[in-house]
């Protein structure tokens, strides 16, 4: 694989909108997803989740539900190998999937029962004993850094640049990054803004729940089917909680309803093993309920998040110092160091410090959530932005173009930026359609925010067959989130030079594609889609080589182009068509694989507008209009690139106004339903206008940039920008829901 | 020589240096060559003769998967970085 590549540019099939190929397959219901497996003699199994969220288990007794006619198996901590000498992440990652001694959140798995039936397993729940000393209970980040908390996890060390303290601490790590000198920097400055900002934990909010089924075979192979982000994943996780070889477990992927990051850990996958395996080998399915989804797989991070900036008078930035705390919930590993990378990502600004601290709490153990961390630490910096640009008196995105990095600035890490489209970004912005029109009426402002996301290379494999009608058959390794399985399917139509439509596509599970990564870090398009430009580049040179055949010449007297072979000797032309039906007597099949790791993915910027109106009685804030302007490399497939911008909006605007998880004092979660837990509807939701900026990326053959994450960041932002400048508050807490709005306003009022 | 960039919370142990410049073919003669140096440096780097899985190693603006045994050219820009989570 070559890393220097020049993104070419006139394209054939990059650029156009072809139907996706699983489009009919959903919304008639024929696709297949984690519910739709059945399996002769299949049992179901469901989990006794701890009602406490901080408590040890002093005893837990199975028995009398085992007794239970229809019953077949109960598991719980004890049927998990011993992690003695295991490293502290695989320990937690088998507690998480049943606690062992401690629950650490509402909702933490016990145990697990299998059955004939799920309303047997459902009662049989309730025959399981379990004894509980409850413990005090932790959910505020600042609390749990107090050094006088109640400590979640005993062997819990707090890790420092290589360090490790010497006590016990809810504090797993502290991060920091810096350049120049802070305090010199402040003191040139006419103005600074200091502010404090709080984030509520939120749910990735993906329609289908989690789900799995398991075969434990006689032999000690492992087969599963669910809904996962990365299929390897799912292996690799289920190997380390089981204490197995990764060879001995294939996992299956299925279509998936949603994922947004939220499905690359695992939750019932090793359960379900666990039950087949003491079920005499009856496979077993387990289908989440939505509140089991909310209280107990992986949300994203609360926050608190200090921020202080200040500028010349001229306007140009001069330091910046964040303090960013992120709750990890019960188990180390928050994205607090992608949220220290984003905050002050989009501008140059030469005395900077960026502290990060993760932090356990008792809630669900954290897991990604689009372009997670980025969200949280966005809304803090580009609040604080918004104020100073007031102060300055300066136009925000004059501001921007001011202070924005372009090619070649450092980040506050020292880490040089590739090529990058921010200012042609901020550019369009300004001459987008809504910024021109004029918001009149009460109540009613404008608010625009920058967004930055660092995207992410990663491995990725994919393996190709031509067929006798010339026709190619591809097996790549990224499951299928939104558009993924098109927009690389048209990289390798692009590189054969062959129409779309010759392009057959299936997703492979573990024994059928080389090793992925999961479908993350807005990674698939980007890497999976160099790995078919690659497999393209081997099809094409054994291709050439029959044709050489078949000639009687030599290979390189053979050109091919625009889906044609030509003799350079005799200047004949042969279709690949018309060449594939000639393999058998050429050789036999041609195949190719390819698996590759590129690492120049290029950032992604974007600026987001907002124009909201506010309810001065209610606080309900109504989004009028949106635009989202992003740099997206080069668009493969520009309609579903605007999918992405409108999906990942949509999921900010819900962050930003209305999704929270709401504990009562006991750590226990209220709103664990999608009637309380408030995501955004098609009602709360105008258009959203987007305008795709093309900077290509020389770190990809096509100039491919990932576009999925990026959009997701700047939303709450520009959400608060706008509500400032429609009622006069600043807002400094996620979500600005009706209560928090009117509480905002009363205080001004009494101020 | 290779220009390192020396992480934030290490710079204690360069007495306050946040580049230092270092000739060294490889990131593990680099990381020897810096505890040579700076005491301390190479396991707070390192742990069991590899590079701790919190960190990430940066030559010349891309990050390395060879980490220890990623070569340098004599004008290399080395960074250690927090690896990022989440994803």
């Amino acid at each position: 694989m070559s890393d220097k590549q020049t993104p070419i540019k006139d394209f054939q099939v990059i650029g156009t909108s072809p139907l996706r190929p699983d489009a009919v397959d959903k919304v008639t219901g024929r696709a297949l997803f984690g519910d739709d497996v059945r399996l002769p003699g299949m049992l179901y199994g469901v989990v006794l989740r701890s009602p406490h969220s901080h408590a040890r288990i002093l005893s837990i007794d199975t028995r009398k539900a085992e007794a239970l006619p229809g019953v077949f198996g109960a598991v719980t901590a004890a049927d998990l190998p011993s992690f003695t000498d295991a490293g502290a992440y695989q320990r937690y990652q088998a507690e998480n999937a049943l606690a062992n001694q401690k629950a650490l959140y509402y909702g933490h798995p016990v145990a697990a029962v299998a059955a004939i039936n799920p309303h047997i397993a459902q009662e049989a729940l309730g025959l399981i004993d379990v004894t509980y000393e409850i413990l005090p209970v932790i959910l505020d980040v600042r609390q749990a850094m107090a050094e006088d908390a109640p400590i979640l996890l005993d062997d819990l060390r707090t890790h420092e640049a290589g360090s490790r303290s010497d006590h016990s601490s809810n504090v797993a790590s502290h991060e920091q990054t810096s350049c120049g000198d802070l305090e010199l920097g402040f003191s040139q400055a006419a103005f600074i803004v200091e502010r404090e900002f709080h984030t509520s934990t939120v749910h990735q909010g993906y329609i289908e729940p989690q789900n799995a089924t398991a075969q434990a075979h006689e032999d000690g192979q492992i087969t599963i089917w669910c809904s996962t982000q990365g299929a390897f994943g799912v292996r690799d996780q289920v190997a380390e909680i089981l204490r197995v070889p990764v060879s001995h477990i294939r996992v299956i992927p299925m279509e998936i309803g949603g994922g947004f990051g939220g499905k690359n850990n695992v939750y019932l996958e090793p359960l379900a093993a666990l039950l087949s395996r003491k079920c005499a080998h009856r496979p077993v399915k387990m289908i989440m309920g939505y509140d089991e989804v909310l209280a107990a797989t992986g949300p994203t991070s609360a926050s608190y998040i200090k921020v202080k900036i200040g500028a010349a008078a001229d306007g140009r930035l001069i330091a910046a110092q964040a303090v960013l705390c992120y709750a990890a919930g019960a188990y180390p590993g928050s994205p607090v160091t992608s949220g220290m990378d984003c905050i002050f990502a989009p501008y140059k600004i030469p005395h900077v410090q960026i502290d990060g601290y993760d932090v356990v709490v008792n809630k669900p153990r954290t897991a990604s959530y689009r372009a997670p961390g980025g969200t949280n630490a966005n809304f803090a910096g580009e609040v604080v932005i918004d104020e100073l640009c007031e102060k300055l008196g300066m136009d925000p995105l004059e501001f921007r173009l001011l202070n924005g990095v372009q090619t070649g600035d450092r980040k506050a890490d020292g880490m040089p930026l590739p090529v990058i489209g921010f200012h042609e970004v901020i550019q369009a912005a300004q001459q987008t359609p809504q910024l021109s029109a004029p918001l009149e009426g009460p109540y009613r402002g404008r608010g625009v925010a920058c967004g930055y996301w660092g995207n992410y290379g990663g491995t990725s494999s994919a393996s190709a067959s031509v067929n006798a009608d010339g026709a190619i058959s591809l097996v790549e390794g990224s499951v299928d989130l939104g558009s993924g399985r098109v927009a690389i399917a048209m990289q390798l139509a692009e590189a054969m030079e062959l129409p779309y439509q010759d392009i057959q596509t299936v997703v492979g599970d573990t024994a059928t594609v080389g090793y992925t990564e999961g479908t993350y870090g807005s990674r698939a398009t980007f890497a999976t889609g160099w790995a078919v430009y690659e497999l393209a580049q081997s099809l094409k040179g054994q291709l050439c080589e029959r044709a050489a055949l078949l000639w009687d010449v030599e290979p390189d007297q053979v050109g091919y182009g625009k889906g044609a072979f030509t003799n350079r000797v005799s200047a004949e032309s042969m279709s690949l068509r018309a060449l594939a039906s000639h393999m058998d007597e050429t050789g036999g099949p041609v195949v190719a694989s390819a698996s590759v790791h590129p690492s120049k993915e290029g950032p992604a910027f974007g600026v987001h507008i907002a124009d909201v109106e506010v309810d001065p009685e209610t606080g309900k804030v109504s989004v009028l209009r949106y635009t989202a302007v992003q740099d997206v490399g080069k668009a493969i497939h520009p309609i579903y690139v605007e999918g992405q911008i409108q999906g990942g909006v949509a999921q900010g605007i819900g962050w930003g106004m209305n999704e929270e998880y709401v504990y009562d004092e006991q750590g226990r979660l209220l709103n664990a339903s999608l009637l309380d837990y408030r995501l955004p509807t098609s009602l709360d939701l105008p258009m959203i206008e987007t305008v795709l900026v093309e900077v290509p990326n020389p770190g990809h053959p096509y100039g491919v940039r990932g576009v999925g994450e990026m959009p997701i960041v700047p939303p709450p932002a520009a959400l608060a920008n706008a509500i400032y400048r429609a009622v006069g508050v600043r807002m400094q807490i996620l979500p600005m829901s009706p209560p928090r709005i009117l509480e905002a306003l009363w205080e001004k009022e009494r101020n | 020589m290779a220009v390192v960039y020396v992480p934030s919370l290490l710079r204690s142990l360069t007495g306050g240096l946040a580049q230092v410049e270092v000739a060294a073919g490889s990131v593990r003669e680099l990381v020897d060559a810096l505890e040579e140096r700076y005491p301390g440096m190479g396991v707070r780097l390192c742990e069991d003769g590899r590079l701790r899985p919190t960190f990430s190693v940066a030559v010349d603006g891309v990050v390395s998967l060879k980490r220890l045994n990623q070569k340098l050219e004599p004008d290399s820009e080395v960074h250690f970085l927090p690896v990022i989570s989440g994803g």
